[in-house]
């Protein structure tokens, strides 16, 4: 594990998401609930819509583009064979952390 | 004879009490005890403060440990002393009166109340909340009534406001977070608790922030970050605790936020041990007894010289306040991997939400009906594999492949005073009576109580009625719900919001049961819509449930970039404002320019990250959002009017910018368009507009609901008007109407198509009275909206930008 501190939780919105910039594409963060905090591919299958401009709900993501809606836990869109790869996130005393190897392991994948 | 340990305990709270019962209990004679403590008194139980300062217990009640009780077990007193310093070199403790030698030392301070460091903190009539002598100047403080200001919306400030409000006084919660105990609860049972607070009278300011204290010689007000003073003759501060440590700094032992202990209690010092609230273990603080016992168990084990080890287990949290039934436990935040099951029942107030991870239970939060907490909280100490359960799971214990919430609950949980008929003014009770009185359909019901019988959104909820009367005997339409969410109709909803009075989402959610924790993406825009509809200065818009091009007051393209389209009132322009346009797109590489189909100019292709700049630049010269992207009022298209045109009876153009200037910013249930065209040969197309307004020679003729999109369809006449003024006032209140009653999502046409022309025209052209009411409603809707988006989303630029960059690091 190689816990990179991306920003305060504060930053994002409650029920709200910002994207942060990699090497390997934008990586969306989900807030969902006070200290509950997703991370995942910003880049939807279906035709790239950015996911963190959706609207967030439950533990779940709703593409801004076509409304798919993409379970935060698992990655998996509902009703779709498709799904996005979701990666490891941590909020330690109101800092969201990143692992930075699990990122760039499978975004090379 | 075996030599007695000489143990010497600092603090005799909860912690240490258990402790010393072990210790005499079992080995009384082991033992030769010293008990210090700061306050006048032994050991209580401190978490009944709570029913003494409302009244419902006293301090005799409470006490654990009494006089009697330490002279049988033979502890040495000494109360009201405090220890000043440890002395670990040479094994002393400094007592007020004289110091004391031991071979073990137990440091139990407890914790202190946190203050929070605001000018006037240390006026007289500024009280925290920790032990008997604080409840007790509050019982006193009390006893004169007039109002008290609770800061700190935690379980400790809202014990302190319920006993304070049963004893009389005007209580306010300042609380600085969105919802109350919001470490404890999730939002939907800190708006239950918040509602049932409430109810009895205790005002309640969430993200309320404390500036100052003012008074003249003691406390008088509280005044806040905005500048608004609350009266005080009584504040309290309960904003959280910390460790006691500082004697244990002193002495030079391991601290952190608390005093350092391994999973013997035993501090950095091998003679000095340390329990409670005062201690960090493992990077752990405790605010709760339940632990607390634990760790004296151990402790005490540990001086016996018996093996034991303190492990940190889950805690549960309930609310002391009678009639606010609350309990929490486990984690049910914070998760990767995580599922909610979800319960509400509005009729009964119940909310429940459980937290899985891989077939655990880890979490749950309930409200209202608490009684299976602890089979709950069992699951979750047990980690116990629910997965065959899972279905039922929330039904707890007993109703294992139990029932499920009636849908109808919401209905049959409205009082009978809550209007059901808006147009008609008809409550639940009148509708009700009529059915019992023999009404058994909705024609009939229309028939003896005009419920239903006007513009007929109402339907869904007088049939519901009938069906909650009537029960087997009526069989209800299928109606098409919001969505999966709920089993609301959209014109149920809308109606229940209002008849209801829901103001926060979290109030929709809860009274009138929806399955999710917070809707989906198609019920929250319409929910979030209706409440700033209905209430427009009480609830306001929250970006978050609304559409990518709403949350960010641009059209989303295919590729993530933005189109930007300026305002044009009616159409109109000028060389300043086109050079700044021109500026604009070459400062921003926007790579297309397009006029648009309503009279304007579209800036295609910018990128999410530079939206707030051009905003700004725009701004600069006078230009604001032309809303091209909301559900509101999008453009008024004018033709050039009397002003140049040969044909022209009116100022077209005037009306059109003057109407533009009256209705933007406003939202509405889907996009409104106009158009004012100069006379009948109509070359602002205003006959296919959500409202379309031909000037003639004698006046203005206003004709509603046309379309030109999906479908194709002409307006038609709402009423004529013989002054300009006249054709405003018809337009507002059409359009407020249309804000009031119709779906969300439906265009102008669609809605008159349901509710009929002529109840629109009856609403609008005829009851004067009614026009008047729609027009102050919309005013006081735009004191709020009317306002350039884009010159607060300028303000904000840094949240337009990516969270991190994190190119350099994922490149290694
Ligand atoms: C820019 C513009 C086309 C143009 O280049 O001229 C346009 C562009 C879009 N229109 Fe339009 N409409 C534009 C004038 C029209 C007109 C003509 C008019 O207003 O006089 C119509 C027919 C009149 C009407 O509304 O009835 C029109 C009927 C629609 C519809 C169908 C609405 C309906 O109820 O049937 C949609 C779809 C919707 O809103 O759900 C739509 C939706 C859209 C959206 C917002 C699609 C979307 O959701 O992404 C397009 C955004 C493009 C973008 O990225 O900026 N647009 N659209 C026009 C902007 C006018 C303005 O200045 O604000
Ligand atoms: C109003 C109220 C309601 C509560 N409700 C609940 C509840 O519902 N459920 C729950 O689990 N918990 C509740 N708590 C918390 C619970 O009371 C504490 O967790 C518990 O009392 C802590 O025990 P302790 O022994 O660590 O400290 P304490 O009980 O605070 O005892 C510490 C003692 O040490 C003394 N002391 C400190 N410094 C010195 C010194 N230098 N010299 C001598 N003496 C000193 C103090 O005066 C104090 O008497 C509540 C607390 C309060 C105040
Ligand atoms: S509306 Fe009539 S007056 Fe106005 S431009 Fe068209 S034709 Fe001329
Ligand atoms: S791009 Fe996401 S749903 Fe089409």
């Amino acid at each position: 594990m190689n816990w990179i501190d991306v920003g305060a939780i504060e930053d994002i919105p409650l029920r709200g998401a910002r994207k942060i910039k990699t090497a390997l594409g934008c990586v969306a963060i989900f807030r969902t609930g006070l200290q509950e905090v997703f991370a995942a591919s910003n880049l939807c299958p279906h035709k790239g819509g950015p996911l963190s401009e959706g609207i967030i709900h439950g533990q779940s993501v709703t593409c801004p583009l076509h409304n798919w809606v993409f379970d935060l836990n698992s990655g998996q869109a509902q009703g779709e064979d498709a799904s996005i790869p979701t990666f490891p996130v941590a909020v330690r005393d109101g800092r969201i952390l990143l692992d930075g190897t699990e990122l760039a392991k499978r975004s090379a994948a | 004879m075996k030599q007695k340990q000489k143990i010497v305990v600092i603090g005799a709270g909860m912690a240490s009490g258990r402790v010393i019962e072990n210790l005499v209990e079992t080995a009384l004679d082991d033992f030769d005890i010293t008990l210090f403590n700061a306050e006048q008194r032994g050991n209580y139980n401190r978490i009944m403060l709570s029913p003494v300062l409302s009244g419902e217990k006293t301090y005799e009640d409470i006490v654990t440990h009494d006089d009697d009780w330490y002279a049988t077990h033979g502890v040495n007193c000494r109360f009201g002393e405090h220890v000043v310093r440890i002395d670990a070199a040479q094994k002393t403790v400094a007592g007020q009166n004289g110091p004391v030698s031991y071979d073990k030392l137990v440091i139990a301070t407890g914790s202190a109340p946190f203050i929070i460091p605001v000018p006037g903190k240390d006026l007289p009539g500024v009280i925290t909340y920790r032990d008997l002598d604080d409840t007790n100047a509050m019982i006193k403080a009390s006893q004169k009534g007039g109002s008290a200001v609770v800061i700190g919306g935690g379980l400790l400030g809202l014990e302190a406001a319920a006993g304070l409000a049963e004893r009389g006084m005007t209580v306010t919660v300042v609380h600085l977070m969105g919802h109350l105990m919001e470490r404890q609860l999730d939002e939907a049972a800190g708006y239950l608790l918040r509602r049932d607070l409430e109810r009895r009278g205790i005002t309640i300011r969430t993200q309320a922030s404390t500036k100052a204290i003012i008074g003249d010689g003691r406390a008088e007000a509280v005044l806040l970050d905005t500048d608004e003073s609350l009266p005080a003759d009584l504040v309290v501060m309960a904003v959280g605790i910390r460790p006691e440590t500082r004697l244990a700094t002193d002495a030079g032992l391991d601290v952190a936020r608390g005093i350092q202990v391994n999973a013997q209690m035993q501090t950095s010092d091998p003679d000095i041990f340390a329990v409670g609230e005062c201690v960090e273990f493992d990077g752990n603080l405790f605010g709760l007894v339940a632990p607390l016992y634990d760790q004296a168990r151990v402790l005490s084990q540990t001086l016996m010289g018996q093996g034991a080890a303190f492990v940190v287990k889950d805690t549960a949290t309930k609310l002391k306040v009678t009639g606010c039934d609350l309990f929490s436990a486990g984690d049910f935040a914070d998760g990767e991997g995580r599922e909610d099951i979800v319960l509400r029942d509005p009729a009964r107030g119940v909310y429940k939400r459980l937290v899985i991870e891989e077939d655990r239970l880890i979490g749950a939060v309930m409200y209202g009906d608490t009684a299976d907490g602890n089979w709950f909280f069992q699951l979750i100490k047990d980690a116990t594999d629910i997965e065959d359960m899972r279905e039922t799971l929330i039904f707890g214990p007993s109703a294992q492949g139990g029932d499920t919430v009636d849908p109808l609950s919401a209905v049959a949980a409205l009082p009978r005073d809550a209007e059901i008929c808006g147009c008609n003014g008809i409550c639940k009770g009148t509708i009700v009576d009529a059915i019992e009185g023999g009404a058994g359909d909705l024609g009939t019901v229309r028939a003896t109580t005009k419920a239903s019988a006007s513009c007929g959104t109402c339907t869904g909820l007088v049939e519901q009625l009938l069906q909650v009367t009537l029960g087997d005997d009526f069989q209800m339409p299928t109606a098409q719900p919001v969505c999966g969410c709920c089993a609301l109709t959209h014109e149920d909803l809308r109606r229940l919001i209002k008849s209801q009075e829901l103001k926060s989402q979290e109030a929709v959610w809860q009274e009138l049961g929806w399955k999710t924790r917070n809707g989906c993406h198609v019920c929250r825009p319409a929910v979030n819509y209706y409440l700033l509809a209905d209430w427009p200065l009480e609830y306001r818009d929250d970006p978050q449930s609304r559409f990518v091009n709403e949350r960010k007051h641009a059209n989303i393209q295919k590729d993530g970039t933005f189109s930007v389209v300026p305002r044009m009132w009616g159409g109109i322009t000028n060389p300043a404002e086109l050079r700044a346009i021109a500026d604009a797109a070459d400062k921003y590489d926007v790579p297309t320019v397009k006029v648009t189909g309503g009279q304007r100019i579209d800036l295609l292709g910018v990128k999410g990250e530079d939206l707030p700049l051009i905003w700004a630049d725009l701004n600069k010269a006078g230009l604001v959002s032309g809303h091209a992207y909301s559900k509101g009022l999008r453009t008024v298209k004018t033709c050039v009017g009397s002003d140049h045109c040969r044909f022209g009876t009116q100022d077209s153009t005037g009306l059109g910018i003057k109407l533009e200037q009256i209705l933007w910013g406003s939202w509405t249930p889907h996009k409104v368009k106009l158009g004012v065209s100069g006379c009948p040969r109509n070359c602002a197309e205003a006959t296919c507009k959500d409202i379309g307004i031909i000037c003639v020679d004698s006046g203005y003729q206003v004709s509603v609901a046309g379309a030109a999109g999906m479908d194709l369809k002409e307006t038609e006449p709402l009423g004529d008007a013989a002054s300009e003024q006249e054709a405003i006032d018809l337009t507002i209140a059409f359009v407020q109407l249309y804000r009031e009653n119709a779906k969300y999502l439906d265009r102008a046409y669609k809605w008159v198509a349901k509710v009929g022309l002529d109840w629109v025209k009856s609403q609008v052209v005829d009851d004067l009275n009614e026009r008047a009411r729609l027009i102050e409603a919309f005013e006081l809707s735009q004191s709020v909206y009317r306002r350039d988006p884009w010159a607060e989303g300028a303000k904000a630029a840094p949240s337009f930008q990516p969270l991190a960059d994190l190119t350099l690091e994922a490149a290694e």
